[in-house]
């Protein structure tokens, strides 16, 4: 398989693994958010709505007790009573022991605005109000209650008034109520870093003292306010029922609380308003908060979740790479394997059928060789007769049979090691010391090297584990090795041979080494093939390394050969180790 | 074969190997080198002949048509068990030789041998059979 289709496998491990790890980990994310955000989302709203409602509850409470004190005082008293400026302080200071100070002053107006009674801490005396909007208000409905006015002091007022019929005569029982404390109260309705609250009317105009500048979405917040309750009562129109109305608004189970978002001019972020209308929708509280505030710990929680998505996530796609990476590796690794494997085991049966057919063929050869040879030798054994004795090409002849004779002798060494080639049987194996084996056959090879102006070094280590080993064949292959390597130097008219043993991976290692001419890459996978040969025709038979490979490979060690050209090659060859508590072969 | 009258002290070898070239030139050469040399080129005709005749010394190559030359081997020592019997071999195949030994032969030869060590061992193996 070529690079392309592992990086198909790998695309394709790192995609399952994605979407299997990651597609339950976004699904369970995901639904437990959403679960969490509706759950937590709807549980402040509603937190909200019943802190909203609850204060205008309190407001309207306040505001209908005020009012129905004063409707009390205006049905249950006469016109003279009402008129008594001393009664009138009477009445003023035990509504104000009943109630904390909130009544500041009780007043009785007649029907042309002239104030006819006064009880209170202004010397108001005979004031005309004909032209104050309360009191047209007043006039037209049973009873009203005012907007907030600032009063003297620069506190929060409003007035509520009652009407009063005494015949044909309309009289307005008025009295200023202190809104201080519940101005206080809303003004300190306050959560978070960014919620507050206030009161507006339907003009937009601000009923609580707010903190914060909100002048900037006021308007905007009346219109939405109002704007939404098209068909509510507005007071005015109808005389008979502001009484009836307020009680009715007051008396709500659940007042409707309206939500919407927009921007919160006061921090410049998305915020939610919470309202609701009190005072028979004339005022309504509101309640602002920015999103991120109100809901800090959802997303605090959000945001924690999309960390651990993103940390999980990522883990998951390293981790998928890494993966992957390692299968489509080991994938890789094991069909090259197999394919060293196939290679070696082609490369065995293609040693093996050259073997039988090279042993066939030097059986066949050799027998006609001897024959020539022999003829030959009868032929020279004629030659002695007296016939021959004065025959001119005497010599000629005998230099001819002695040339057929070495030719004979050069065919059967070739056909002898055709046949060690293709060998089957099992050389006598033992225990060998193969530092002792190496110098002899560096003995052998002194004369040859030194004709061949070769110095020959050795560096044996003493630390050898014995290997079973036949020596004749250990032998040939050392010579076999230390042959080639003196005719490779021959050509460069000598150098230096290194011979040297180690221990290795187990195995015993002899390296060959010498200075020679190298072997070009194009030759080097070739060499050990059989009959593969560079020497020039009649000097070599290429069998030698391939007969080196094959006693190598049989006594299950290897052989690997590093050359460069011009400088010199060397012969690794790994000789396996006698396993322990074998005993000595027979 | 014809019978010939031959010198006392001339050895009487059988050949036997079924390369008609071979055993036909190395007979004259043995000839000339004094011993009456009879050859054979089958493992049957060599029983056949060794019924008839008798010989100082047989020498037998090991791979033939008809018959193993370890065969060959262990019929003539059950013959004539004082004869010596030398076994020719193939190179390579020393081990059947050496189990020819086991048979009662008395030495290998790997082919192909030059004349005179051929010459060499026949001449002990007579010289020893004859002690």
């Amino acid at each position: 398989m070529d690079i392309k289709s592992y990086q198909t496998i790998r695309r394709a491990i790192f995609t399952i693994i994605i979407l299997v790890s990651l597609t339950p980990l976004l699904t369970l994310i995901s639904v437990t958010a959403f679960g969490f955000h509706t759950a937590y989302r709807s549980k402040v709203m509603a937190y909200l709505d019943q802190l909203v409602e609850k204060h205008a509850l309190n407001i309207d409470t306040f505001l209908f007790e005020k009012l129905a004190n004063i409707r009390v005082l205006a049905l249950s008293h006469s016109m003279d009573e009402l008129s008594d400026a001393e009664l009138l302080n009477q009445l003023l200071a035990s509504l104000q022991e009943g109630h904390n100070d909130v009544f500041v002053d009780l007043g009785l107006v007649n029907e042309q605005g002239i104030q006819v009674a006064y009880a209170g801490p202004f010397k108001l005396g005979r004031a005309d109000y004909s032209d104050a909007i309360w009191f047209k208000e007043a006039l037209q409905n049973r009873v009203y209650i005012s907007d907030v006015f600032m009063g003297l002091r620069g506190l929060p007022h409003f007035i509520v008034a009652v009407k009063k019929r005494v015949g044909d005569e309309r009289y307005i029982l008025r009295s200023t109520i202190d809104f201080g404390a519940f101005n206080r109260l809303v003004e300190n309705t306050r959560m978070g870093q960014t919620g507050f609250a206030f009161i507006i009317n339907r003009d937009a105009a601000l009923q609580t003292h707010s903190r914060e500048d909100i002048s900037a979405f006021i308007h905007m917040l009346g219109k939405r306010l109002w704007g939404q309750e098209p068909n509510q009562v507005t007071p005015g129109n109808n005389d008979e029922d502001s009484w009836a109305a307020f009680a009715a608004q007051r008396a709500l189970a659940q007042r409707p609380v309206y939500h919407f978002t927009g921007k919160n001019a006061v921090t410049g972020k998305p915020a939610i308003f919470v309202n609701t209308f009190l005072k028979n929708n004339e005022w309504a509280l509101v309640y602002v908060q920015d999103k991120a505030d109100a809901f800090a710990s959802l997303y605090a929680a959000r945001n924690l979740s999309l960390l651990v998505l993103l940390i999980g996530g990522i883990a998951i796609v390293i981790m998928a790479s890494i993966l992957s990476k390692r299968v489509s590796d080991r994938i890789r690794t094991m069909d090259l394997e197999k394919q060293m494997m196939n290679e070696k085991v082609i490369e065995a049966g293609k040693l093996a059928s050259v073997g039988e057919l090279a042993a066939g063929i030097a059986h066949e050869i050799n027998n006609p060789v001897a024959i020539m040879v022999e003829e030959s030798g009868w032929i020279g054994d004629l030659l002695e007769e007296d016939e021959f004795k004065n025959t001119e090409n005497l010599a000629e002849i005998r230099r001819a049979l002695t040339q057929i004779q070495t030719q004979g002798s050069r065919c059967k060494a070739i056909t002898h090691k055709l046949l060690s080639f293709a060998r089957k049987t099992d050389p006598m194996e033992r225990d060998v010391d193969i530092n002792s084996l190496i110098m002899e056959v560096v003995e052998m090879s002194r004369q040859q090297a030194r004709y061949a102006n070769v110095r020959i070094n050795t560096n044996l280590s003493d630390n050898l584990s014995p290997v079973t080993v036949s020596p004749s064949e250990m032998q040939q292959v050392l010579l076999n090795l230390i042959n080639n390597a003196l005719d490779a130097m021959d050509k460069k008219e000598g150098g230096l041979l290194s011979i040297s043993t180690r221990m290795e991976e187990g195995f015993v290692k002899v390296d060959v080494s010498d200075t020679g001419s190298g072997i070009p890459d194009a030759n080097l996978k070739r060499i050990f093939d059989p009959f593969f040969t560079t020497k020039p025709v009649g000097k070599g038979t290429g069998l030698g390394l391939s007969i080196v490979h094959g006693i190598m490979e049989k006594m299950g060690g290897k052989i690997s050969v590093n050359s460069a050209v011009g400088v010199g090659t060397t012969f690794h060859l790994y000789l396996p180790v006698t396993p322990k508590g074998t005993d000595e072969r027979p | 074969m014809e019978e010939q009258a031959r010198p006392e002290n001339k050895i009487r070898v059988l050949l036997v190997d079924d390369e008609e070239g071979f055993v036909n030139v190395v007979k004259k050469r043995m000839n000339r080198r004094g011993m009456d040399v009879t050859t054979v080129t089958s493992g049957g005709e060599a029983v056949a002949v060794l019924r008839k005749n008798d010989f100082d010394c047989a020498v037998v190559d090991l791979k033939m048509e008809d018959m193993d030359g370890i065969e060959v081997l262990k019929i003539f020592k059950k013959m004539v068990p004082e004869m010596p019997v030398l076994i020719l071999t193939g190179h390579g195949s020393e081990k059947a030789a050496r189990q020819g030994l086991t048979h009662g032969a008395f030495d290998y030869l790997t082919k192909p041998c030059e004349l005179p060590d051929l010459l060499e061992k026949i001449r002990e193996a007579v010289a020893q059979t004859a002690r």
